[in-house]
């Protein structure tokens, strides 16, 4: 049957493709077309394989995602997702048709049907996943989806406010559940969903059962809206009316029933399971049933009756009787056609009237008779009315409840507890469906009613159709695929259950009458009090919504807001000296252990000793100057570079020297060229006081700490003899493996290559930010004037002023231009040499990409901008460009060949005139870190260097101001 | 034998003199007073760093050192050149 299989991953890839058309589709037709088309290609998938799903066959498909993590790409298809994948398409194509009339054509349709099919593909990864990190990974992208469709709306702020609050509910969740799965990997040592359904007893004797099923079950009440997390749901009917009947009330909220169907197997069954689903999904029931009572707005009643009713079916589910998952899959499959078509006459109501108010609304029975019928049809189905399908599971949920064996006062609660949600459901639908068809019709509504457009219609009369099929032929209708959803889930071991209309007079049928006979009661008795009421009674004051916004606020207002002012962010010393303390103190704490076994300094060198104490002095004295000399700071900066070069040369690193030589002067200049925008000192703005004296001091000890810190660690690094095995390899291997000698080099570029490539990517996104921000920098006010060092300098001489900006004085500097133009070509030559030897002697793409961006920089200071660029065309963003393209295709060259990414190859051979030659692949891609590090450094280079021929908009530089 | 060891004699009381010049560059460099006696200190450094290397290339006899100094020699002048010009004019490049 293995033919059959390969088009699940079509199946699932299908949506998103479909995502993807919709949002490129042509503006001549409606997008619409493609989430039918979309619902309908994946019925045809479903009836295809139907007969073996129907069968108890499972359809699997895999592929190998990440193997070294255990990470397969996997779908497991059996008749519980098949249920769940009928709702997605079926509720999917009626959706579709009916928001093609539904949403005004000028509406940004394009996105609306990107995210609805993006949904549709979402939702099918989670019912299909055969992994359960792929499964977390779709939960995560319906979370996603649902939160851009509810804020479709973003210009109003009630949307936006709903988006938020549903996407940090669900994807809190989310994350909840991914700790769930990660345990429940931990747990059977496999993430496949085969292989946990398969270890159900391992699961529940575990010691982390609770705490995974905690977490499952967090994931699972949040997404479907569930006591403590339900109040997500009301608020996010801001979202359009289609996304309402699809998203919130058939498919996504339903993903928590499913997930915690799928993982019934392994999970339920324990007292933990019956308590902790089977509370949150009472107290929804009642809590759900209750507040929709009391409200007025039409999508409001459906979404807390959603609430309700995803609670009647957790109920069901944590009951952890068979039967219970039986009623629980029934009444998901009824619930989603009466409330999808609920939804959808709400909208069309609100469509046709202007208002879903209740108090607005009145007598639509005359104006639109056809909607009247459907809705009064589902809206029956809702109330349990018998032949409809919601009497059914009605029925059967009674029936659950009868069976329950908790103990006595739990049993009897339970029962009473169901009657009087269901009395309360009938009370709700009752109010719903007078309130708006019947009645003297209301001269109140914005619009004057009329019926919507036919095809508006079809989706709410083919549902209303299948709430009548289902109820009149329950066996007929969705028995078998009832029947392989439930044996999905419970195998072999089905419980007895018969769907017919009529048992006979039962205990479930007297429930059923009671709960009627109750809801119309309070409906009339409470009909004039409800309709003037605002406020839910008894529990207004406490809600959740209201709990969830004072903990937003003190998440984002009150704490934020306390820790500013214990760690002011204005002074960024305090957060320095925070910083900087806790990592002394951490490092500290590793060093302590070393602290006795630091070995003694063997013989001295003298020579480097001296070096060291010449170098530290000026690092010293940087530091020393940092503040208020800048330029001072710099140069000393510059002697302590240059005695880190030297000391790499005694140390026999000459690559590190030549790195470090070519870095120092390529920075100082950078430096010097921001250095002229810093802002000046103001004097006698710092004045020394004991205060600050005190705070200097203790700068100072915990810049000795760190440094000292910092210096103890590479003493005990090169002190302590490492474990070589890394090192040998590398050694080793160079030669043979790399074909270089230069083992720095062979590393960069062929063991670790994949790290080089991640490394000048971020420098040339580093390169391109700088240039972004630096594009559109204009200097400041203050800094415009000549800089006060060039005023002391003795140079002063008015003579050497340029006349405007920009202007080069010829005959300024002659001969170190002239010098400089004769020693480029040479320096250039150097560059070249340093390329090509680099993998076999010093040398390489980073160094002599650096000689090059240097000779251009020497170029500019001794010609000026204007003659470099009138001779040379330097392109940056080019170089950076194909450099990278030819490091990325040195790499895919290796995987055409068969090899993996970034093999290298290299050879050697005889050549008549030339001699032995010895190439290897490496160097294209050492060209290609060449190239991006040239185009890295012109660019930032040039950025930073046209600030100064740049004067800023509307303002006349100071130059003329310099006293003579 | 004798010579050999008189000549690794002499380039350690080279290599020696120059830390010591490299230390009174650095002195100056310290010292200032004015921002250009730093540049020239800095140059100074430079050229005392090439011949150290030079000096150290000797010792071990080999060509890698000569080309580190080759790079000072090549590319150190541009940090004095750099500062020169900021000095003279404001600005590195116009």
């Amino acid at each position: 049957m293995d033919w059959s299989h390969a088009p699940a991953v079509w199946l699932i890839l299908l949506p998103f493709v479909a995502s993807g058309l919709a949002a490129i589709w042509p503006r001549r037709w409606h997008p619409g077309y493609v989430m039918t088309g979309t619902g309908a290609l994946g019925l045809a998938v479903l009836g295809w394989w139907a007969p073996g799903l129907l069968d108890g066959e499972v359809v699997r498909w895999q592929h190998a995602w990440m193997p070294a993590l255990g990470l397969d790409f996997s779908l497991y298809i059996d008749g519980l997702a098949a249920l769940f994948a009928l709702l997605v398409f079926g509720i999917g194509i009626l959706v579709a048709i009916y928001a093609r009339y539904y949403m005004p054509a000028h509406y940004p349709l394009k996105r609306f049907y990107t995210l609805m099919l993006a949904f549709m593909g979402a939702m099918l990864g989670i019912v299909m996943a055969g992994n359960v990190i792929q499964l977390v990974f779709f939960w995560e992208l319906t979370s996603l989806v649902s939160f851009l469709l509810i804020g479709y709306w973003h210009q109003g702020e009630s949307a936006r406010d709903a988006a938020r609050t549903a996407l940090i509910v669900t994807g809190g969740g989310g994350l909840c559940l991914l700790g769930g799965a990660l345990l429940l990997g931990h747990i059977v040592g496999s993430y496949d969903l085969g292989a946990i359904l398969a270890s159900g007893d391992t699961i529940r004797n575990s010691p982390l059962y609770e705490v995974t099923l905690v977490l499952i079950l967090l994931g699972a009440l949040s997404k479907s809206a569930q006591f403590p997390f339900h109040f997500w749901l009301p608020q996010a009917m801001s979202a359009p009316t289609p996304v309402s009947a699809y998203l919130h009330s058939a498919t996504m909220v339903k993903a928590g029933v499913f997930l915690l169907l799928r993982f019934w197997p392994v999970l339920a069954g324990t007292d933990a399971w019956f308590w902790g689903v089977g509370t949150a999904g009472l107290v929804s029931l009642l809590l759900g049933a209750w507040i929709a009572t009391f409200q007025q707005d039409l999508k409001a009643i459906l979404a807390y009756s959603t609430i309700s009713h995803l609670g009647l079916i957790m109920m069901m589910v944590g009951f952890g009787s068979t039967l219970g998952v039986v009623a629980a899959l029934f009444h998901v499959i009824n619930h989603a056609t009466f409330k999808a078509s609920l939804f959808m006459a709400a909208g069309a109501i609100d469509h046709e009237a202007g208002t879903r108010d209740l108090r607005r609304l009145g007598g639509l029975r005359r104006l639109m008779p056809i909607t009247a019928t459907l809705a009064l049809i589902s809206g029956a189905a809702m109330a349990g009315v018998p032949l409809l399908n919601g009497f059914l599971s009605k029925e059967m949920f009674f029936a659950v409840t009868l069976g329950s064996d908790y103990g006595t006062w739990v049993d009897t609660g339970v029962v009473l507890f169901a009657v009087l949600a269901a009395g309360l459901s009938v009370a709700y639908s009752l109010r719903l469906l007078v309130g708006t068809f019947f009645g003297p019709v209301s001269l109140d509504s914005p619009r004057s009613p009329g019926e919507p457009p036919r095809w508006m219609r079809v989706p709410i009369a083919l549902l209303s159709l299948l709430c009548l099929l289902v109820g009149i032929l329950p066996a007929r209708v969705v028995g078998p695929v009832l029947h392989a959803a439930a044996a999905a889930v419970l195998g072999a071991e089905l419980p007895v259950y018969s769907l017919q209309l009529w048992h006979g007079f039962t205990w479930p049928l007297v429930m059923s009458i009671a709960a009627f006979a109750s809801g119309c009661v309070f409906y009339v008795v409470t009909r004039s009090y409800l309709a003037e009421r605002e406020a839910t009674a008894w529990i207004a004051p406490v809600s959740a919504r209201r709990v969830f916004e004072w903990v937003m606020v003190m998440l984002t207002e009150t704490l934020p807001r306390w820790q500013q002012a214990v760690f002011p962010a204005r002074h960024l010393q305090v957060q320095l000296r925070v910083l900087f303390g806790m990592a002394a103190g951490v490092a500290a704490l590793v060093l302590v252990q070393f602290a006795w076994q630091v070995p003694a300094p063997g013989r001295i060198d003298v020579g480097l000793a001296v070096l060291w104490l010449v170098g530290s002095g000026c690092a010293i004295g940087a530091a020393r100057q940092a503040k208020f000399h800048r330029m001072t700071a710099l140069m000393l900066s510059g002697g302590a570079g240059l005695a880190v070069a030297i000391t790499f040369v005694w140390l026999s690193a000459p690559d590190l020297a030549a790195t470090q030589l070519l870095v120092e002067s390529v920075t100082t200049v950078l430096l010097l060229l921001g250095l002229r925008w810093l802002p000046k000192r103001i004097p006698g703005l710092v004045r020394s006081s004991p205060r600050t004296r005190r705070r200097r001091l203790g700068d100072f000890l915990i810049a000795s700490v760190a440094g000292g810190g910092m210096g103890m660690l590479a003493y005990l690094a090169m002190l302590h003899p490492l474990p070589d095995a890394v090192s040998r390899f590398f050694i080793e291997n160079a030669l043979p493996g790399g074909g270089g000698r230069n083992v720095v080099n062979v590393i960069l570029v062929d063991f670790r290559s994949f790290d080089t490539l991640g490394e000048i990517t971020v420098l040339a996104i580093v390169a391109l930010s700088i240039y972004g921000v630096l594009r559109r920098f204009r200097p400041a006010n203050e800094s415009l004037g000549t800089p006060h060092l060039r005023l002391q300098a003795k140079g002063g001489d008015p003579a050497m002023r340029p006349a405007h900006p920009g202007a080069t004085l010829p005959g300024f500097m002659a001969v170190p231009a002239r010098l400089v133009l004769l020693v480029s070509p040479f320096a250039l030559l150097f560059a070249v040499h340093l390329l090509v030897r680099g993998h076999n002697l010093p040398g390489g793409g980073f160094v002599a990409g650096l000689a090059v961006t240097l000779v251009l920089i020497v170029l500019c200071m001794a010609r000026g901008v204007r003659w470099v660029e009138a001779r040379v065309r330097v392109a940056p963003l080019r170089w950076i460009a194909f450099g990278w393209l030819l490091a990325l295709a040195t790499g895919t060259g290796a995987m055409l060949l068969g090899r993996p990414f970034l093999t290298s190859w290299h050879g050697s051979g005889t050549l008549p005139v030339l001699g032995t030659w010895h190439f290897a692949s490496a160097l294209f891609f050492d060209l290609g870190v060449f190239a991006v590090v040239v185009g890295v450094a012109t660019l930032i280079l040039i950025a930073l260097a046209h600030q100064s021929v740049r004067a800023p908009i509307g303002v006349v530089r100071h130059d003329d101001t310099e006293p003579t | 034998m004798l010579m050999s060891s008189l000549a690794s004699l002499m380039l350690l009381i080279a290599q020696l003199l120059l830390l010591l010049a490299l230390a009174g560059a650095v002195w100056r460099l310290l010292r200032g007073p004015a921002v250009q006696d730093r540049v020239v200190a800095l140059d100074a450094c430079y050229t005392d760093g090439l011949l150290l290397m030079l000096a150290i290339a000797l010792r071990t006899g080999s060509i890698l050192y000569v080309e580190m100094a080759l790079i000072i020699a090549l590319f150190g002048f541009i940090t004095t050149m750099a500062f020169a010009k900021f000095l003279l004019r404001g600005e590195v490049i116009e």
